[in-house]
């Protein structure tokens, strides 16, 4: 049994991602998630990896490009102004089919923003984000376990499926420290990190034909070829990567949905209303693309009310309305720009049901 | 009978795409020359840029990769740093290194990064019908310098490769030109320069081409060669800089 640490969540995302086999990161300062850039640049050498603090969001998530082009696992992190810079590099990355992880421990905004945690960024991770038709996956962990494990999760899936694979925390969990159960599953030494071959990669044309790494197609119906293979992934990850925790649902008249920081908040207000007799459940999702609607169709009793709660106005929202298809009502509770609802908020808001 | 001149095997025998006198072909040429002379093409990747030069890997026979716009040293800079062994080297336009990817450029020059620049320099954006290049010189007239560049509204030609010459990490800077057989030569030289530092582990080496874009300076080819060898290497004069 390997030890337990007291870990913020910034430090052990960046811990799972190296044991998870990660070789590169490129990352440029942004507050809340300093202490992941700090942790990297402090262990990548010692692994054996690179570890480069690049002159600005752009430069940092072209050079995540540049490494999964060569075939290595890569990785940079950033705060919603920094990922709003990445994103032309991340529909490059999707449509070069490289695999990438992308981390965003999201803050307030629109704009500059503040420093508090946030879940505005939502539509941004899952509708895409930069040009063109193309999804990344998407993983909310909600502790700093979570944050540690979904980050072995998250390079098997860019890897698996040659696509970004972004990790949407929020300040709050990046800054919280909690106790953190290691995983043996991979060790720290960079041998036992090798990385099956990449037929794909950039590694010099020696015994094979040249290869090249390019979203370019301008003869006609080329683009749209590569489109619909895109659109084949996605309907496989959609069908097969869907995850989520649920809660007390085969009884619950009420279902709050929530995720990352704001479950926590959820599953307590949950746990003190099942205290008092009240049928009520919770639906946590740990992928938002895919979203987990089975979670919600399998559950789908005319009577029953949902309650969505976000640290945002109203994104995950959207998916949960898709979800229902209309069949049963959907309330909403949320704040943003550093307003977090609280337990008492949302037993209030249930209240008035 | 002893074979004295080929095709280059790092070069594919395809026509390109490029205007009748454009420069692009040239280069591409010699760079592919000096990878089979050198005998890297097993080790080379290359990354080609946004601009005229956007299908280059159609080209030449060796691993390449695109570049988002401006962002070739980051993608340069990465995989070197992962492939040591691999030769890395970037083919970008004076609007890609020198306006849209200038702080790229300057960073990865000053982290002394051991890669091969080539600099394309034809003081004009090529691709999207010949606007005003960060290298345009006054009094050039341009898609969006109708009546010339005038140095108050859109300053002066900007010499990058002095700039970076400045920076203690950056190894060799030299400026080329393709306007006669001889320089065309001395461009050679200076390309296998380039090359065989990063085979050494030297550091960052750049060379800059001024080359001949006759469709956008409105101009014959050969009228376009003189224009180089008459006006722009005044504005940009040849030699090594570092």
């Amino acid at each position: 049994m390997l030890k337990k640490v007291l870990m913020s969540g910034n430090e052990a995302l960046a811990c799972g991602a190296i044991q998870a086999g990660c070789h590169f990161y490129a990352g440029y300062p942004i507050t809340p998630q300093n202490e992941l850039t700090a942790y990297m640049a402090q262990r990548m050498p010692e692994v054996g990896g690179i570890f480069i603090q690049a002159e600005s969001e752009l430069a940092a998530i072209n050079m995540v490009f540049g490494a999964a082009a060569a075939g290595k696992m890569a990785i940079t992190s950033s705060s919603s102004p920094g990922i709003s810079l990445k994103q032309e590099g991340i529909s490059y990355i999707a449509g070069c089919e490289l695999p990438a992880v992308i981390v965003n421990v999201m803050r307030g905004g629109p704009g500059l923003g503040n420093i508090a945690p946030a879940q505005s960024d939502y539509f941004q991770a899952t509708r895409g984000g930069g040009h063109g038709d193309y999804h990344s996956i998407v993983l909310v962990p909600s502790c700093v376990q979570e944050a540690y494990d979904l980050m072995f999760l998250g390079f098997a899936l860019a890897d698996k499926y040659r696509n970004p694979v972004i990790i949407l925390a929020d300040g709050m969990l990046g800054q919280m420290m909690e106790p953190l159960q290691l995983s043996d599953k991979n060790n720290l030494k960079t041998e036992n990190r090798k990385l099956k071959t990449k037929e794909w990669a950039l590694t010099g044309c020696k015994n094979r034909k040249p290869n090249i790494i390019r979203s370019l197609y301008l003869a006609e119906g080329a683009l749209e070829k590569l489109n619909l293979v895109l659109q084949e992934k996605y309907k496989t990850i959609q069908q097969k990567e869907a995850r989520y925790e649920d809660m007390f649902l085969g009884d619950a008249q009420i279902i709050l949905v929530a995720y990352g920081s704001m479950a926590r908040v959820a599953k307590s207000a949950v746990h003190k209303l099942r205290a008092k007799g009240k049928k009520i459940g919770l639906i946590r999702p740990i992928t938002v693309w895919p979203f987990p609607k089975e979670a919600f169709t399998k559950h789908l009793k005319p009577n029953t009310k949902y309650l969505v709660i976000e640290m945002s106005y109203g994104q995950m929202l959207e998916d949960v309305q898709l979800a229902v298809g209309g069949k049963v009502k959907v309330e909403f509770l949320g704040r943003a720009g550093g307003g977090i609802p609280t337990e008492e908020e949302i037993i209030n808001r249930i209240a008035r049901f | 009978m002893q074979k004295i001149f080929s095709h280059p095997k790092s070069l594919r025998n395809i026509p390109t795409h490029y205007c009748s006198g454009c420069g692009h072909g040239i280069v591409h040429r010699l760079i592919a020359e000096i990878i089979d002379e050198l005998g890297i093409r097993e080790r080379v990747i290359a990354i080609a840029p946004v601009g005229c030069a956007v299908l280059a890997y159609d080209y030449w026979d060796f691993d390449c990769s695109e570049a988002a716009h401006g962002r070739a040293l980051a993608v340069a800079t990465a995989i070197k740093r992962v492939s040591p062994e691999n030769i890395v080297f970037t083919y970008q336009g004076d609007g890609d290194l020198a306006a849209i990817g200038t702080s790229e450029t300057l960073h990865t020059a000053n982290r002394g990064e051991n890669l091969t620049v080539i600099f394309i320099n034809n003081a004009v954006y090529g691709m999207t019908g010949g606007q005003m290049a960060p290298t345009t010189l006054l009094g050039q007239k341009t898609a969006t310098t109708p009546k010339g560049r005038q140095a108050k509204l859109e300053g002066y030609p900007l010499k990058i490769s002095e700039i970076l010459a400045q920076l203690p990490a950056v190894k060799y800077i030299e400026r080329c030109s393709l306007h006669t057989p001889q320089e065309v030569l001395k461009t050679k030289k200076a390309i296998r320069q380039a090359f065989q530092n990063q085979m050494d582990n030297l550091g960052f080496s750049l060379v800059e081409i001024l080359s001949p874009c006759p469709t956008y300076w409105g101009m014959s080819p050969k009228k376009a060669l003189d224009w180089i060898q008459d006006v722009m290497v005044k504005e940009f004069p040849l030699g090594r800089m570092k």
